[in-house]
Formats: C-alpha cells, sequence, structure tokens
C-alpha cells in the first residue's frame, strides 16, 4: 500500500481546518464576494485608480496602450524608464507579466539575464491586447508601470524576482499571510505552482514560520541557500493596515491582497485577488477554517486599526523554522508586540 | 434563495423524474435493463413535391414481410389527406388523395421493420414476359447480346449474371455501349432477360445505415428461375447474386415506387435509424401514442429522434464532468471541451478516437509552435489553427483511405473549432507553465472524454437516458447537489498531505 502513502483521510485535514475548493468556492467566495465588484479587481488599471483614490500607495504608473496602433509608440514611452513591467489589466495567474530590469542600448534584459529586442516587447503587448492572457480572452489593456526596487533586507531571501506578501482579508480582517520568494524554477515569477517558495508569515510579527516548494516543507532558499529562518517583514504593521483598508476600498469579504516592499515608499499594494488561492494553508501549516470562523463571529464595521490588533492577538503563532530554545524566546517578546 | 428552498426544488426534481419514470415503466412496460434485445428498424419516407393547385393523387409502394424483416407498426402523417392502404398480389401502396392543394407539399410514411431470421417473404407471382421489339440497328445488338450470354450460361440465374456482367463489366462491347445509351442498365438488363423469355422485375430496395438520412432506393433485378417459383436477386451493376443482409425490398412488383397526379417535382427520400427493443415491447409501443403522458421521444419524427438520441447523453456526460471537477479535481483544458471530445468518440470508436485526437493535438502543437514567431493577433492565429486543423484532418484522411484504413475516415467527426480552440490553449500552458502542466491538462482532458465516454456509450445508459426522460431531472437534480458540495476534492488529499504529516517539525 504504499501509494497510500502520498495520500491523508478527509477527518484530518477537517481537524487540521484546512478548506478545499469547493468550500472556498461555495461558503466564501460565493457568499462575501459579490459579483458585480470582481471588475475592481480582475481590471488591475481599475485597482490602481481606486487605490489612488484611497490613498493606498501602489507602484508609479508609467502609461497604458489600449489599441494596436498605440503599440508603435511604447518605444517612446518607455525611454527614460530603466526598469518596468508590462502586465495586462485583465490577467490572471501572474500569466502576461512581463519584468524588464534594465535597459542597455535598446536591449530590454529579463530578470533571468534574457534579452529582449523592442520587437519582442511590441509583440507581447500586441498579445495582452489581442486577450491573449486575460480572462475569458476579451481584448485587453496593457498596463506599463516602473518597477519595484525591492527592500535590501529582503535581497538575500529571493532569485531574480521581487518577492512578494500575500494577505488573506476576511470582512476587513488580515487572517493569513505569506511571502512568495521566486526561484530559478519559477523564472522570476513569484507563483506558487511555477516553483516560487512560500514562507508562511506570522500575523503578529512578520516573522517567518514555515516555507514550502512545490507544497513540500523546505528550510532555506534553493537558488541563495539562505536560511529562512531569520526572514521577518520589515514594516509589518503599515502592511497589515494597507491589506485591512482594501476591504473599504473594494467591498469584497474574501480578499488575497498582494504587496510588496518597496525601498522608498514601504509597502505598496501590487494587485488584488477575489479569488486567492489555498496554497496559503500550506506555506503556514495550517486550515484557514478556525480563523474565519473566528472573524465570521466578529462585529461589522470595526475600524481597520482595530481589525488589525485583533489579528494580531488572535492569530500569533510559533515559528516551525526555528529549533525550540530560540522558540521560546522569540515568542516571549512577539507576544508582547 | 435560502437553503431550504433548493433542497426543495432539487427533492421536487427527483420526486418528478423518478415519478415520471416510474410511470412509464409501469404504463409502458418499458423495461429498466435493456434486457433482452430485438433489432428495430424505423424508417421514414418522406414525400416532397409541389402540388398544382388541383386534385392530388400521390401512390406510395410500400413494403413487406419478407425474409429477415417483419412489418411491426406503420404510421402516416399527412394532414388534410385522405389515406388508403391498398394491397394486391404485385405488393402493398398506400394511397393518398385530396380535392384540392397547391405549393410545396410533404407527406410522412414510417414503418418499424423488425429484424428477424425465421420471417419469410410471400409467394412472389413472377411477373409475365413482356417483349417490346427493338428499333433498327438496337436489334441486332440485342440479339448478339441475348446469344452470347445464352451461350456460356447454364440456367436462368446464370443467364443473368452473364448478361449483367457483358453489359456493365470489363467485357462491355460495342453492342451494350448502343443499347445503354437507349436504357439505363437495370431497365436494359430487364428487357433483354425478357426478350430472352426469362421472367424478370427491376425491383427497389433500401440498404439499411444506422442515422442515414436522405437515403434513395437503390434498383435491384429479381430474376426467377424455370419453375417460376424460386428466384433470386442480381447487382445490377456487378452481376452479384444474392440479396445483402442490410437491404430491405421495398417495392418488388416492378411497379413505380411513387406515382404523383396533380404535383410536380416530385421526390421521395428516406430516412433510418436502428435501436435495440425489448423483445416485448417491440411488439406494442405504438398503441397508445396520442395520450398527452406519453411524453416520449418517440413520438418525434425519425431525424429528431436519431438527433435527440445524442442530445440526451449530454447530461451524461456532463454530470461526469462535474462529479470529476468537483469530486475528485482533475483539471481539464476548457470545461466542457472533454464532453465534445467524448461525443466524438462515440462516432468514431475509442482506439480510432484516441489515436486521431492526439495526432491533430500534436502535430497542431507544432505547427502552432511556428506560428507564434509569426507574430500574429489572436483572432488571426486561431483561425490560422483551425485551418491548420481542417488541413491534418484532411490529410490524415486521406492518408487512411489510401492505406485501406476505414476507421480513419471517421477523423471528421472531430469538432474542429474546439479543437484549434485546446491547441491554442495548450500551446500558451506550454509557453508559460512548461509541458508538464500540458501533460496534467491534456492528459485530465483525456481522461475526462474517456470516462464521459465510457458513461455515455454505456447501453443501459442509452437505454435509460433515451425512453426515460425523468432521467434528465434527475440529472438536474445530481448536478446541482454537487454544485453545493462543500467538502475535499479527492485529489486535495494527496494535495495537502504534507500539513498533516510534520505536525512536530524535527
Amino acid at each position: 500500500m504504499s501509494w497510500l502513502k502520498n495520500w491523508t483521510w478527509p477527518t484530518r485535514l477537517r481537524d487540521k481546518g484546512i478548506i478545499g475548493m469547493n468550500r472556498r468556492n461555495i461558503r466564501y467566495i460565493g457568499r462575501y464576494n459579490s459579483r458585480r465588484l470582481y471588475p475592481l479587481v480582475d481590471d488591475k488599471l481599475k485597482t490602481k485608480l481606486l487605490a489612488q483614490q484611497y490613498g493606498i500607495t501602489s507602484p508609479e504608473l508609467i502609461g497604458t496602450v489600449t489599441t494596436q496602433f498605440g503599440v508603435k509608440h511604447i518605444g517612446e514611452m518607455l525611454t527614460g524608464h530603466a526598469g518596468f513591467v508590462i502586465k495586462p489589466a485583465k490577467g490572471s495567474g501572474g500569466k502576461g507579466i512581463l519584468v524588464i530590469e534594465k535597459v542597455e542600448d535598446n536591449v530590454f534584459i529579463k530578470p533571468s539575464g534574457a534579452q529582449l529586442s523592442l520587437t519582442d516587447i511590441e509583440r507581447h503587448v500586441s498579445n495582452i491586447l489581442s486577450g491573449l492572457y486575460s480572462l475569458g480572452g476579451s481584448p485587453d489593456v496593457a498596463v506599463i508601470e516602473t518597477l519595484i526596487n525591492f527592500d535590501e533586507s529582503l535581497m538575500d531571501y529571493t532569485y531574480e524576482g521581487v518577492p512578494d506578501i500575500r494577505v488573506i482579508v476576511f470582512k476587513g480582517y488580515p487572517v493569513m499571510a505569506m511571502m512568495r520568494l521566486s526561484t530559478a524554477a519559477s523564472d522570476g515569477k513569484a507563483n506558487l505552482h511555477q516553483g516560487a517558495v512560500g514562507v508562511g508569515l506570522n500575523i503578529a510579527t512578520g516573522a517567518a514560520l514555515r516555507a514550502v516548494q512545490f507544497d513540500r516543507p523546505c528550510f532555506s532558499h534553493p537558488d541563495t541557500g539562505h536560511d529562512l529562518a531569520s526572514l521577518v517583514v520589515p514594516q509589518w504593521e503599515t502592511l497589515l493596515n494597507l491589506a485591512a483598508g482594501c476591504y473599504e476600498m473594494t467591498g469584497l469579504g474574501y480578499l488575497g491582497t498582494d504587496m510588496v516592499l518597496d525601498r522608498k515608499h514601504g509597502p505598496m499594494l501590487l494587485e488584488l485577488n477575489a479569488r486567492p488561492g489555498l496554497a496559503i494553508q500550506m506555506t503556514n501549516g495550517e486550515g484557514l477554517r478556525r480563523r474565519l470562523d473566528l472573524i465570521e463571529r466578529q462585529p461589522d464595521g470595526v475600524p481597520a486599526k482595530q481589525r488589525v490588533a485583533f489579528a494580531q492577538h488572535h492569530f500569533a503563532r510559533q515559528s516551525e523554522l526555528v529549533d525550540s530554545d530560540s522558540v521560546e524566546n522569540s515568542d516571549t517578546s512577539s507576544t508582547g508586540a | 434563495m435560502s437553503r431550504l428552498m433548493f433542497y426543495i426544488i432539487v427533492g421536487l426534481l427527483m420526486v418528478v423524474g423518478i415519478a415520471t419514470s416510474v410511470q412509464r415503466h409501469v404504463q409502458f412496460e418499458i423495461p429498466w435493463l435493456p434486457g433482452e434485445q430485438r433489432q428495430v428498424w424505423e424508417i421514414e419516407a418522406g414525400i416532397n413535391f409541389t402540388a398544382q393547385g388541383g386534385p392530388v393523387q400521390v401512390d406510395l409502394a410500400l413494403p413487406s414481410h419478407q425474409a429477415g424483416y417483419r412489418v411491426l407498426t406503420e404510421n402516416t402523417a399527412s394532414s388534410g389527406y385522405g389515406l388508403a392502404y391498398q394491397a394486391d398480389e404485385l405488393g402493398r401502396t398506400a394511397r393518398w388523395t385530396i380535392r384540392e392543394a397547391a405549393g410545396s407539399q410533404t407527406l410522412y410514411y414510417s414503418v418499424q421493420m423488425l429484424v428477424s431470421d425465421d420471417a419469410r417473404s410471400p409467394a412472389q407471382t413472377p411477373p409475365d414476359v413482356v417483349t417490346t421489339p427493338w428499333e433498327r440497328p438496337y436489334d441486332t445488338a440485342a440479339s448478339q447480346l441475348i446469344e452470347q450470354a445464352w451461350a456460356r450460361s447454364a440456367n436462368n440465374a446464370t443467364f443473368a449474371r452473364e448478361l449483367i456482367r457483358d453489359i456493365n463489366g470489363e467485357r462491355q462491347e460495342e453492342n451494350a455501349r448502343l443499347l445503354l445509351s437507349q436504357e439505363n442498365p437495370a431497365a436494359l438488363v430487364v428487357r433483354l432477360l425478357n426478350q430472352a423469355g426469362v421472367q424478370a422485375r427491376e425491383i427497389s430496395g433500401l440498404l439499411l445505415e444506422d442515422g442515414r438520412r436522405r437515403q434513395t432506393l437503390s434498383s435491384w433485378i429479381q430474376v426467377f428461375d424455370e419453375s417460376g417459383e424460386e428466384w433470386a436477386i442480381f447487382h445490377p451493376l456487378t452481376g452479384e447474386q444474392g440479396k445483402p443482409d442490410n437491404l430491405l425490398l421495398w417495392e418488388t412488383g416492378g411497379r413505380a415506387v411513387l406515382e404523383v397526379q396533380g404535383g410536380t417535382n416530385s421526390r421521395v427520400t428516406f430516412s433510418m435509424m436502428t435501436h435495440d427493443q425489448p423483445a416485448s415491447a417491440a411488439v406494442r409501443n405504438h398503441y397508445s401514442e396520442d395520450t398527452l403522458l406519453n411524453f416520449s421521444i418517440h413520438s418525434l419524427p425519425l431525424e429528431e429522434q436519431a438527433l435527440f438520441q445524442t442530445i440526451l447523453l449530454i447530461p451524461i456526460g456532463a454530470l461526469m464532468v462535474v462529479f470529476l471537477r468537483v469530486l475528485v479535481g482533475i483539471k481539464t483544458s476548457g470545461t466542457f471541451m472533454p464532453v465534445l471530445i467524448a461525443l466524438a468518440f462515440i462516432q468514431t470508436s475509442l482506439p480510432t478516437g484516441l489515436i486521431g485526437f492526439l495526432l491533430i493535438v500534436a502535430v497542431g502543437l507544432i505547427i502552432r509552435n511556428y506560428l507564434s514567431y509569426l507574430n500574429l493577433l489572436l483572432v488571426a492565429r486561431v483561425s490560422a489553427v483551425i485551418i491548420t486543423v481542417i488541413a491534418i484532418i484532411s490529410i490524415f484522411t486521406v492518408l487512411a483511405y489510401r492505406m485501406g484504413l476505414s476507421a480513419g475516415l471517421t477523423i471528421t467527426f472531430f469538432p474542429m473549432i474546439i479543437l484549434a480552440w485546446t491547441i491554442e490553449r495548450m500551446s500558451i500552458l506550454w509557453e508559460e507553465e512548461g509541458p508538464k502542466q500540458v501533460l496534467i491538462q491534456g492528459g485530465g482532458s483525456l481522461i475526462t472524454a474517456i470516462l464521459a465516454y465510457l458513461a455515455m456509450n454505456n447501453p443501459w445508459v442509452r437505454h435509460i437516458t433515451f425512453n426515460f426522460l425523468g432521467v434528465q431531472l434527475i440529472l438536474m437534480a445530481l448536478i446541482l447537489l454537487l454544485g453545493n458540495y462543500t467538502g475535499y476534492r479527492l485529489l486535495e488529499l494527496r494535495r495537502f498531505k504534507p500539513i498533516t504529516d510534520d505536525e512536530k517539525p524535527s
């Protein structure tokens, strides 16, 4: 029965409070995310403009391309920008996002070192416009924004790409968080199913709890070899407040917020997701169920600051990455925070 | 909508579905299991003509009991027309009459023929020998042909065979070609046989093939032996003797199949379908057809019935997809693409379908890979892929035909637009997520398609869906229930496994 060892029982998953796809879809997305609000998050351009309106920081917009005619002028738009990101406004799952780290003599260099010509860039933008990457293949808009200069303290934990922080916000409460570190396997993209490392974060402190790659636990970054136990996200409380504020901004009850840490501007909202994945449970080694149940019992209309404090108090946890002695030390210090 | 309402609706669907099914089972004695089956052919003749505004009389020859087939029931649909069945020693006819009719007219006659080995044809009266004299120079050509064939033959049957070969085969000579300018092959053979004093006539038959539409009758030659009691059937072109098993003799009196007085442009076409019926039900299936409660597909015209046989299976495929995605968690490329592929498999048979599908998608992916270098707009590229798919299908069909693989011909049943989109999606998936995801999603789609095919092609499932419309309501209820399932998917038990085992990190 050796093939059975890769399988578990539903009862054990239930004990752990794991949420499956079906439950997520029916019980949370179906119930708390009104369909008419989806365009706000499915269209990254709309999200960006909305975020500006609500004073939520996000990467600077270089410009948008809306017509195939406009593709020809993309060269002019990009001059003077060292690094930039081109993404489809309605893309999903990180599809169609092109990151250019630097430009040298009209050669565009990806974080991996791969070189692209202006024609390649134009083709990519043209593909975006014709809806290749968007949901349902509908015509799309290409959004070009500045590359984030991500915080140096996190430099050692990532390979090529920008590490982003996903916080699940339920009814405005940050319930679970993880950081996604790009790897060589994920081609500089922070997508877990492409091989990025997911690090579960302590909601109380922003410190690493546990890390997984391809759904299996790991303890150091596979490319840089850096120990993941020491990872602590700076400006954690600002970040949580930013994430919690997205509830008021969109009205979506079950929301995945993707944030990045910029060197100058601190935490920034990258994008929102109305159907956040379940891999965050793997990275945290814990199911979402109990936390969501607890939040469901809380009254509505609590201000963001209080919601963050509530979450930090109730969802504090110990790291599994450090050995037991130091856990106790760090634990006493974190519960005081 | 409250939960209670939902369960009431689901319950209602269930109850109504089960009740109508049970009602059909009890009232019409349709068994739950396919059971002992008798093959029944349903044949529908559609007569079209343009009436000229005056009285119209339409005579259609009708089939009778014959070797291999027995007439079960017959029906007609012809609003406003008077109808009479007539029978004489030459066969049966239906005569429709109306005092006044104008414009395009359509009359239907449908018959159920039971395939039974013990059915015998009634004794046939041999026709009188009618000789029509030939004009010069045809008379010498005719008598020469007869002499040659007569010399090479021993009896009426071999004489007929030789004659047909002289007229149509490789031995065709100037004489035959001259006579063929006057008559069509079948009529010519009969005329020459008669001239030689052999009792023969031209009869019409229908080659039965499941699901065929707009078919016409073919001509055959019936030749009696010297005693006038035994007879044999010959193919008018090849001279082959004997009746093919799937040939239903429609008109055996040597008369016209369709005669229309008072109308022009008349023609009759046939559509047919076979299905297996329980032996007991085969005998009495039509006696209550006019009651409103007999809500059955069987009351539709044959063409629509054949269509519905497939349409009613689609919910089964859909249920399979819902089951595999919601309960198992298989990823597919395109939600219901597997159902369409499964429908194609039903036409092609599974092995040919699988090979065909893999061939098309593999070759399509290679060509699509090249197209991606051309920097095309999406719609243009997908259109190019569609044309590529059509080209691949045509090439494989021709190749298969050349190599004598008739199974390869069925490849044309694949839904081409769907295949083109599948190729496009897989290709993008390949570029973005690598070949592994393509294998996972492509494999998932194939597994789903195969399972859907197995479910849809199951004889019991076909029997139940076609005979009990209430089953559709039950399927609906099941799908609604599945859409409400919040438990884990089977594959999630594997995905989330690591969480459950490292309780204590070592």
